[in-house]
């Protein structure tokens, strides 16, 4: 323990990140507002897609009872996730359903009604002794619980823990800095289930084979930090960082550099250098799955903005239309300017609050037109604020520049790719120019690109793979004619011959 | 795809805007003005004031002339700053005509040709000012001395308006030459340093201002403490002022320790003619400097190095404009080739190397 | 002066001389120009461009006889491309980017009467005499060859709608 506490006073040394913004944080709306469980909603609309990767297939047909936990729908593929029930009732129909996408576009959804009863499966066990489980058996629970990124990559979480097989890996690293403005989820998690976070913390490490484990949360949260630290206080391999507030310090990439000085090398992971980051929320559904066995079927939102009437932390069902969500906050006290899915940095526009919570959204702001402050665009000025704010050392006013003359190959030879989108770009720009906008437009665009090119290359095959066959089948047609033509040659050459032969009979007779 | 209406993020803003940034740098200019107001008198302030409205008039023409809406174009603040930064570097007592002429040719030839804000690639006051130098050059280097708005000898409302709009100032009566004017000439007649500076330019009378000059190229206490302002305020940043300054410092100290009566010293070379004014309002100027900092660093010391180089060596005694504008042509290729590092790559722009993945493990 | 004017013509001369010398020694062999924009166009052989086929639409193109904008499943892509290719600058305002269509067999008025997929440069539609045809989407390119042999017109044209995974932000609205 002297050891521990030795080792914990040490102060733990911290690099600077380029760049970043500070906006105002927001977070005294809802930081006090303890967890609640948000009361079950009449119907539960459940995506099939509600992770990076292929969408999961459904198993369960129109009419079906299901209970609360059971597997609903199973991952496709390397990276995909299963679906589970979050909560026992009726399958009321699987068909397209809006999707939870700032595009307003349907996704295939299972629409569950719950039956009130709220009774798990029977084989939902805890695990004894889950510490002596092997890595790969973790890793593997941690799949079939459906858990994927909780922090809103979704990047499904055991394909990440099995990193440890292919990579030397130094140490784990939980993303508990919540860097959004209003966003308060985390933070209450981790306040209110903090022994919970930690055993799923060191479920992951060992899933990963590492040993050290850097806990990070940035330094407004200080109830959070110390919450954490209280409950490692037994384990010195962990310790709790509090990071400087800055944005964008939850970005992965971001993160690690603070805590080690290591850039991630372009187009690598953060295993490159030897760490694998998980957000706090995630550690709290491995936590779930392997102590309790209960799959992904819930999370915790916060519900935030000027525009709603009480902004709260609520622990909520996967599949509960947002609007339950608003009306539990009290509604609207006016018309929001925006809702937005997430923090208002890198959030989507939601097109309505009938789209379902999905294992990604950790936040629903209501917003006013005075937290938006969104203005007319003026041109660009060239005042290089956007080039200071960046934290990944690009130039975004000659990326823009470039997309809006067409010259999508330019902006990508000046770092396009290389963008994580975390909107401090769009955040400082006086001309208020949407830049963001204009670099997911531009990967889009050149996505779509790749992909018809790829089409134009297999219609090209398919064209001369077709004409090679009417060619042969040509060819085959004409050596059968010729063929036919030798038979009917020689079949007339013998016909003559033998009525030869006859006529000689004849002749000698 | 082509459905305009989804409006991507943030949504929320840090709060800055065009009009904002403009109407900063017009308010570290503002104690200098003043004072310079205080100078000169009446005349400088007609002057300003005919340079002033012209730039605005100008800009509304050339809106109009390429179709763009007036709102918010004039308001945004950028007609009206380059008018105040070209009348700064006027004659104070010069006809009005010399600041219609200048305006014009600051908003139309220096930035509306190019395709308005932001796409000009010369600094549009600076064009304006050559040009009417190289146009004009008897009225443009006809400075008066300073005779403050308060003293008995300044000319009062009325008589400045004659002075102004007028045919001009009976000026052999109170012409006076800059300080580096006067040093240039005593210089080529022959006479060597200290005696040409004479008492009048003391580095004191440099810094606090009561010289004659432009408005701008008097005191420069109250230039630097506008300069410091803005950094303060984080619409400019250090690199520029403190390359060109530094530069100019130490090129200047080289040669005044080579022959100190043939080459002024440090001091004042910062201190005399627009050095303070280029370095922080002009050189800095955001649509035609370069984006990165290692280009900024770069381009304050070339035109740190063309100040020095023009003021000693070249036919005019002030550099500042020519150096400005011939850095100003170099900045796409400074922009070019001096791009920040971006993160996860090296220099060259090639991914970092490291990576510590495993060969796949053998299969049993 | 004299002097001045009978040296400019000799120089002009010479200078004639040795670039039409130059023009036949390094003459080429037909265009290359040709197969490098062949490769560039889509490759299925639609006949929207009212030439008989890619090959002839690119010899067009190389001999300056046909616009650029001549390809509609090209897209702007395609016209940008050319251009830098020709090294010529080309208005893109008049092309329209052609929403891709797919062909769907709307299954209950379709006889098996074989004529479409005979004609599908991709072979994307599938089926035997009296049995029913139905089109593997992602073959098709919407060259609309099966569109016009079709007796019962059964085949419609639809525009392929954006999914999540092709779904990406549209370019934000241009400013004043």
């Amino acid at each position: 323990m002297l050891a521990g506490s030795l080792f914990r006073s040490e102060p733990f040394r911290l690099f600077r990140i380029r760049g970043g913004v500070h906006p105002d944080d927001r977070k005294a709306l809802s930081a006090d507002q303890s967890i609640v469980d948000l009361p079950m909603p009449a119907l539960l609309h459940i995506p099939l897609q509600q992770h990076i990767g292929a969408p999961a297939a459904s198993l369960v047909t129109r009419g079906q009872m299901v209970r609360k936990g059971q597997l609903l729908a199973r991952s496709q593929g390397l990276i995909s996730a299963p679906v589970h029930a979050p909560t026992s009732g009726r399958i009321v129909g699987v068909g397209s359903y809006p999707a939870h996408h700032a595009s307003g576009l349907s996704v295939r959804t299972i629409t569950l009604q719950p039956d009130g009863l709220d009774e798990w499966i029977d084989d939902i066990e805890p695990v004894v002794e889950p510490f002596t489980l092997a890595p790969e058996e973790i890793a593997r629970r941690v799949a079939e619980a459906g858990i994927v990124g909780m922090g809103g990559a979704t990047f499904p979480s055991a394909v990440k823990l099995n990193l440890g097989k292919r990579y030397a890996l130094k140490g784990l690293v939980i993303n508990g800095a919540e860097c959004e403005p209003y966003l308060t989820c985390d933070d209450r998690l981790m306040q209110e289930h903090s022994s919970e976070v930690l055993t799923g913390t060191l479920l992951m490490a060992r899933a990963l084979g590492v040993s050290e484990i850097l806990f990070a949360i940035e330094n407004n949260k200080p109830a959070a930090i110390e919450a954490m630290r209280q409950a490692a206080a037994a384990f010195p391999e962990l310790r709790v960082i509090g990071l400087p507030t800055r944005y964008p310090m939850g970005s992965e990439k971001h993160l690690v550099q603070a805590l080690t000085g290591q850039e991630t090398p372009a187009r690598g992971l953060t295993a490159d250098i030897g760490y694998v980051v998980h957000n706090a929320a995630t550690a709290k559904a491995v936590h779930d799955a392997l102590i309790h066995g209960q799959p992904l079927i819930s999370r915790v939102m916060t519900v935030s903005g000027n525009a709603i009437r009480q902004p709260r932390n609520l622990r909520v069902l996967i599949g509960t239309p947002l609007d339950n969500l608003v009306e539990f906050c009290g509604g609207f006290n006016a018309e929001p300017a925006r809702l937005v899915s997430g923090g208002p940095m890198m959030g989507q526009p939601l097109p309505g609050t009938r789209v379902p919570a999905v294992k990604g959204s950790n936040g629903l702001l209501a917003l006013s037109a005075q937290e938006t402050l969104a203005a007319p665009e003026m041109p660009c000025i060239r005042c290089a604020s956007c080039v200071q704010a960046c934290p990944c050392g690009l130039v975004p006013l000659d990326m823009a520049a470039n997309i809006r003359a067409g010259s999508l190959d330019a902006s990508v030879s000046i770092g396009l790719l290389d963008c994580i989108g975390c909107g401090s770009c769009s955040y400082v720009c006086p001309a208020h120019i949407p830049l963001v906008q204009y670099f997911n437009y531009a990967k889009g665009e050149l996505a779509a690109r790749q992909r018809n090119q790829h089409k134009q290359g297999e219609t090209k095959r398919l064209a001369e793979a077709r004409n090679t066959r009417l060619e042969a089948i040509k060819k085959a047609k004409r050596e059968q004619m010729l063929k036919r033509k030798r038979e009917m040659e020689a079949k007339k050459q013998s016909e003559q011959a033998q009525q030869k032969v006859a006529e000689t009979i004849e002749d000698g007779a | 795809m082509s459905d305009h209406s989804i409006v991507g993020g943030p949504f929320t803003h840090g709060g800055n805007s065009i009009p904002r940034t403009m109407q900063l740098v017009m308010l570290a200019l503002l104690p200098a003005t003043l004072f310079g107001f205080y100078l000169f008198g009446w005349p400088a302030i007609y002057l300003f004031m005919v340079t002033v409205l012209s730039a605005m008039g100008a800009e509304a023409l050339a809106l109009a002339i390429a179709g763009k809406p007036q709102r918010p174009f004039l308001m945004d603040g950028s007609a009206l700053l380059t008018g105040w930064l070209l009348a700064m570097t006027l004659p104070p007592w010069a006809p009005w005509w010399i600041g219609v002429i200048g305006a014009l040719l600051a908003i139309i030839i220096g930035k509306h040709v190019f395709g308005g804000i932001g796409q000009n690639l010369f600094n549009p006051a600076m064009v304006a000012r050559v040009a009417l130098l190289i146009s004009f050059p008897l009225e443009m280097t006809l400075f008066t001395a300073p005779s403050p708005i308060t003293s008995a000898a300044a000319p009062g409302l009325f008589d400045s308006l004659a002075i102004t709009f007028g045919l001009g100032a009976d000026l052999d009566a109170v012409s006076s030459a800059t300080p580096l004017g006067h040093v240039k000439t005593e210089l080529g007649r022959g006479l060597m340093l200290p005696q040409a500076l004479g008492d009048a330019h003391s580095e004191w009378n440099l810094g606090v201002g009561s010289i004659s000059g432009s408005l701008g190229e008097t005191s420069a206490v109250l230039i630097l403490l506008g300069g410091l302002f803005l950094l303060y305020k984080r619409i400019i940043s250090w690199h520029i002022p403190l390359a060109m300054l530094g530069t100019l410092f130490v090129l200047a100290t080289l040669f005044h320790l080579i022959d100190p009566e043939r080459y002024l010293g440090p001091m004042s070379h910062l201190l005399s003619g627009a050095a303070l004014l280029g370095a922080f309002f002009i050189a800095t100027d955001l649509v035609t400097s370069p984006v990165s900092i290692r280009g900024q660093l770069i381009f304050g010391a070339g035109c740190g190095l063309l100040v020095y180089v023009i003021r000693t060596w070249a036919g005019y005694p002030e550099g500042v404009a020519f150096a400005v504008l011939l850095m100003n042509a170099c900045t796409p290729l400074i922009d070019h080739y001096f791009k920040p590092r971006i993160y996860g790559r090296d220099r060259k722009g090639q991914p970092l190397n490291q990576t510590s993945r495993q060969s796949a493990p053998e299969k049993p | 002066m004299m002097a001045s004017i009978v040296f400019i013509a000799l120089l002009g001369l010479i200078m004639g001389a040795l670039l039409g010398y130059a023009a036949r020694i390094f003459a080429v062999e037909g265009n290359p120009l040709e197969g490098e924009i062949e490769d560039m166009l889509p490759g299925s052989q639609c006949g929207q461009c009212g030439f008989p086929g890619c090959g002839p639409a690119a010899r067009a193109v190389a001999n300056g006889e046909a616009p650029l904008t001549l390809c509609p499943p090209g897209g702007k892509a395609l016209v940008e491309s050319l251009a830098q290719k020709l090294g010529v600058s080309v208005d893109l305002s008049g092309v329209e980017e052609q929403q891709p269509r797919v062909a769907f067999i709307h299954e209950n008025l379709c006889v098996g009467c074989t004529k479409c997929f005979k004609r599908c440069p991709t072979d994307a539609i599938l089926g035997g005499p009296r049995q029913i045809h139905a089109v593997f989407s992602d073959a098709c390119t919407g060259c609309e060859k099966c569109f016009g042999v079709c007796p019962t017109e059964c085949i419609e044209m639809r525009r392929i709608e954006p999914t999540l995974q092709t779904w990406y932000w549209p370019e934000p609205a241009r400013a004043a």
